[in-house]
């Protein structure tokens, strides 16, 4: 074991930075000073996190790096690990940061100490989210998150920010409370809340079917998961470049890291029994959200329509209960994460230019901008899951592993990716490609140096993954394995007490 | 019990003999003074209230008992009378910089803020109905009369007769009730009434309906709710900051422990009762703020929904719902005066500004106090990590577990949409583009301001400090 806690030095250490930024002065020097602060802890807890990955043993299951102190007294511990399942996550947020903290360099010039503050402390509370080992140390971060975000979207949003700001803080509110007392119910029932303890507890079914609901509504809304997904696209639409980025790519993710994390294993007989539920919803939002971006003229609404969809599939793989499909659904999230934050990035490139981000806007920028059309071009095959690509490993696998359980499911979800290509390569046609007619696109340049150091590392990993996927299929397969096991020991354990009445 | 009072037998009084010396020694100091004493009596009340506290601390610890069973000193009473003193003394900080500025300097305030938490601490050690009442009336005659203390304004004065004639009325419903509970018990020793009270009957619970009324009234829940968004509002801002904290600590501990103590033997039936005031309260605090323009009016509704939540723990019966209140009550507390530290700051040229309008972008013009301020709201809103979300968790943790499982859905549930104006308030503080700005903060708010606020970002690094002690204090009651 780890002598010094690892775990909540990564968690803790951009809290440390953004109390230092609070010190700054309020001057075009602070602000300076502010960027680079903020950059540094961003990427000094990457270093750090990435000594997790050296440190991790992906031979084994259990929980590791484990921390465990005291905190509200009774059963309710402060208390931190890592599996494979939560470590990936964990590398892609400290990962995205310093992408975000240097896509806002140049774009946000107000208040750019109090925006560093507010990314810094979102990263605590989402590295926490993923790291937490007791319910109630995960609600806190989880339900945290949405301060510095609610401040994001609405300090330094669009011209709607206030109605998207209040839309995504409600919304998820509204859904997390329900969890909260379902978590409090767990507690009273089990006697804990500490997670690996509640993985292995046998809860009755009268509760297991409310308590999955009351989780489900919670996750639900942040994956999210049609119908509750109206408050993505005007998040989205509204929140700056980096707010985006890590909207589409971390904090949807909590959601689905939830359903895998309580949802199956606390919850195997309710989510047996409404897996059918879970897939219907999952076809409706593969399907229905791709025709609604068919017809976005926005690019960020567009791709925030794209994220619903893809999200799809991670449910819908997630809730297979293959091993393909839960593997399938954590590469979908992790490959999402990867490749919906570079499309926003890309947006962001030319919203910056333009400050428009209407597609009808652009058109021709091939010629331009030829740099931006390459990265662009392997996002959007990403987007689609063209092979080669890490988007195809995702789909691929949460395919053939909910094939394996419901032929239906899984044809109509096949169909969503035509409709992916379709919306795709609209966007990509009307905005890189044509003549460059419009006067205003005369004179745009092509990324420059910042920009280039934001997009290589993304469009590198998306290849990599693509070509060669095992590193993060490798690190979760231990754990993925253990989930499915006790997940189908649960389940027919039931099954058999059921015949034996 | 001895019948015969010895001396030390009123070593459990300390305290409220201390408070009750004092203030006339105050009023002494301030007839022969006059008018200049007032900031020195203010400094001295103030000393007075911490010197009464610090010998609630000191104590002997126990359960101390005297006045032949109707004074009782333990744990309970040890908690909620350090928190009533803590919100007079802040009240009282907090007055001076107004007084001084609208030439109101009258040394009777404090004297009257004194006395009032003298009748808190009688109310919160209380063990029979005479003594209950004694406390009440106590606690709440200087209240109507500092409600009332802007002489020449319309507003306070109609404030002050508002809460006099409906608190008359809730104290006459609260006697009825009383007399009740003795016509059909024998005793008004709460232990007596416990005793004899096994099983519900007809003439009983119309006893205890009417005396939870008159706690209602006092502790502003719903349905006895209507005098407080006027007298609130009315009533000069820094009496509206007393009037928020101390005395909702005294009427929540006597609710308490009335319940508690006196009828365990019918708490299925009063249960009921309390779960309804919770849910009404709740909602109407949360959807009644929505459509408010003063700030201070919009506390008014606010504390409704917070004694609301308050009284969830009541409801479920037990010792963690006890425990949860007392958690609730202190971060209540703690939130209620941090944030009418920031209202008492809205000043500039022309007087003070009450409506939340005014506040647009103080993010810009005064971000330290934005800063803070938002905090209290997120923690008011139940966010976490900061503290008001661990005072939700243990009531909601307590009502889980008494299985009040549609309570606490109404309860979340209804945290969502007060969630909904405490974000309209930071809005405007954060979106919105600045208004012209405020005078500088006074020294003593910024004071209460800082500690408030660090208190609800920092609870959550050591929660069980304050967690432990709600929990001794209510298994006290048990």
């Amino acid at each position: 074991m780890t002598s010094w806690p690892i775990l909540s030095v990564v968690t803790f250490l951009p809290i440390a930075g953004a109390i230092f930024i609070a010190f700054l002065r309020e001057d075009e020097d602070g602000a300076r000073n502010a960027r680079w602060v903020a950059l540094w802890t961003t990427l000094i807890t990457l270093a750090i996190s990435l000594i997790l990955v050296w440190r991790f043993d992906p031979g084994s299951a259990d929980f590791q790096f484990l921390e465990k102190r005291p905190w509200l007294g009774g059963a309710i511990n402060y208390s931190m690990g890592v599996d494979g399942i939560s470590l990936p996550f964990v590398i892609l947020t400290t990962a995205l940061m310093p992408i975000s903290i240097l896509a806002s360099w140049t774009s946000i010039q107000s208040r750019v100490q109090a925006y560093m503050i507010a990314f810094l402390v979102l990263e605590t509370l989402m590295v926490g989210t993923f790291c937490a080992l007791d319910l109630v140390l995960f609600y806190l971060f989880f339900e945290g998150g949405l301060i510095p975000m609610f401040l994001i979207i609405g300090v330094w949003g669009g011209p709607r920010r206030v109605y998207a700001s209040f839309k995504f803080f409600l919304y998820t509110l509204a859904g997390s409370v329900l969890m909260l007392l379902a978590i409090m119910a767990m507690y009273w029932q089990a006697g804990t809340t500490d997670i690996p303890t509640l993985l292995h507890h046998a809860f009755p079914r009268s509760l297991q079917t409310w308590a999955w609901f009351a989780f489900l509504a919670s996750f639900a809304v942040k994956m999210p998961m049609w119908p509750f997904h109206t408050w993505l696209p005007d998040a989205h639409v509204e929140a700056p470049t980096a707010g985006s980025v890590i909207l589409a790519a971390i904090l949807l993710k909590l959601g689905g890291y939830g359903l895998l994390r309580f949802s199956l294993p606390m919850f195997p007989q309710a989510s047996v029994d409404f897996a059918p539920l879970i897939y219907a919803l999952s076809v409706v939002a593969i399907i229905y959200t791709s025709l609604v971006a068919l017809v976005q003229e926005d690019v960020k609404k567009l791709i925030a329509y794209s994220s619903v969809a893809h999200m799809g599939f991670v449910t819908m793989g997630l809730f297979a209960m293959t091993a393909q499909g839960v593997a399938g659904g954590i590469f979908q999230m992790i490959s999402h994460g990867i490749v919906s934050a570079a499309l926003f990035l890309c947006v962001g490139v030319i919203y910056d230019r333009m400050h428009t981000r209407e597609i009808a806007a652009y058109g021709g920028l091939v010629n331009r901008m030829p740099i931006y059309a390459f990265a662009f071009m392997i996002f959007t095959l990403a987007n689609i899951g063209l092979p080669g690509t890490s988007g195809f490993i995702g789909e691929f696998l949460t395919l053939i592993g909910t094939f394996r359980v419901n032929n239906w499911v899984a044809t109509l979800a096949t169909l969503g990716t035509i409709l992916s290509a379709a919306y795709a390569l609209w966007l990509y046609r009307k905005v890189i490609f044509g003549k460059l007619t419009k006067p205003s696109l005369f004179n745009i340049k092509d990324v420059g140096w910042r920009e280039m150091i934001i997009l290589a590392p993304l469009v590198i990993l998306t290849i990599v993954l693509g070509v060669y996927p095992k590193p993060v299929l490798d690190m979760s397969a231990v754990s993925v394995a253990q989930l499915i096991d006790n997940f189908q020991h649960a389940v027919s354990s039931v099954q058999s007490a059921g015949l034996a009445r | 019990m001895n019948a015969s009072l010895t001396l030390t037998g009123l070593v459990p009084l300390l305290p409220e003999i201390v408070l009750g010396l004092g203030a006339m020694a105050l009023l002494m100091l301030g007839a022969y003074r006059s008018e200049g004493a007032a900031v020195l009596i203010d400094s001295l009340s103030i000393v007075l209230l911490v010197i009464a506290g610090v010998i609630v601390v000191l104590l002997p610890q126990g359960k101390l008992v005297t006045f032949g069973g109707s004074f009782i000193v333990d744990d309970f009473a040890r908690f909620l009378k350090i928190l009533a003193i803590t919100g007079s003394a802040a009240a009282i900080l907090m007055s001076i910089d107004y007084d001084k500025r609208e030439g109101q300097r009258r040394f009777e305030y404090s004297v009257l803020i004194v006395l009032s938490t003298l009748g808190m601490l009688m109310l919160i050690s209380a063990a029979d109905l005479i003594a209950l009442y004694l406390g009440l009336e106590l606690m709440s005659l200087p209240l109507y009369v500092v409600a009332a203390s802007h002489r020449t304004s319309l507003r306070s004065t109609e404030a002050g007769l508002k809460y006099f004639v409906l608190g008359a009325l809730s104290s006459g419903m609260l006697l009825y009730g009383a007399s009740l509970v003795y016509g059909f018990t024998g005793t008004v020793n709460f232990a007596g009434i416990a005793h004899s009270a096994a099983e519900a009957g007809t003439g009983l619970i119309f006893g205890l309906v009417f005396l939870f009324a008159g706690f209602c009234f006092k502790v502003s829940a719903v349905p006895f709710h209507m005098w407080t968004p006027d007298v609130y509002e009315g009533a000069p801002t820094p009496i509206t900051a007393f009037f928020a904290a101390a005395p909702k600590v005294a009427g929540i501990a006597m609710f308490v422990r009335v319940a508690v103590t006196a009828f365990p033997g019918i708490t299925t039936q009063w249960q009921e009762i309390v779960a309804f005031v919770s849910i009404a309260s709740m909602l109407l605090g949360s959807f009644a703020a929505i459509g408010q323009r003063s700030i201070k009016r919009l506390m008014a509704y606010s504390s409704i929904g917070h004694m609301g939540f308050a009284l969830i723990g009541l409801a479920a019966g037990t010792a963690e719902g006890v425990q949860g209140v007392l958690v609730y009550m202190a971060i209540y507390i703690t939130m209620t005066l941090g944030t009418f530290a920031v209202i008492l700051s809205m000043r500039r040229e022309g007087g003070m500004v009450e409506s939340i309008d005014q506040l647009a972008g103080l993010a810009r013009t005064h971000p330290t106090m934005a800063f803070f301020m938002a905090t209290l709201l997120f923690s008011m809103a139940g966010i976490p990590p900061l503290a008001g979300f661990f005072a939700k968790f243990y009531v909601f943790l307590a009502a889980i577990k008494a299985g009040l499982y549609v309570l606490a859905v109404i309860g979340v549930l209804a945290s969502v949409v007060g969630a909904y104006y405490y974000l309209a308030i930071i809005k405007t503080m954060y979106f919105d583009e600045p208004a012209e700005g405020f005078y500088r903060m006074p020294d003593e708010l910024k004071v209460v301001l800082g500690f408030c606020g660090l208190f609800n970002i920092l609870f959550v690094l050591r929660p069980e400090a304050l967690v432990s002690m709600a929990s001794a204090a209510a298994h006290s009651l048990f």
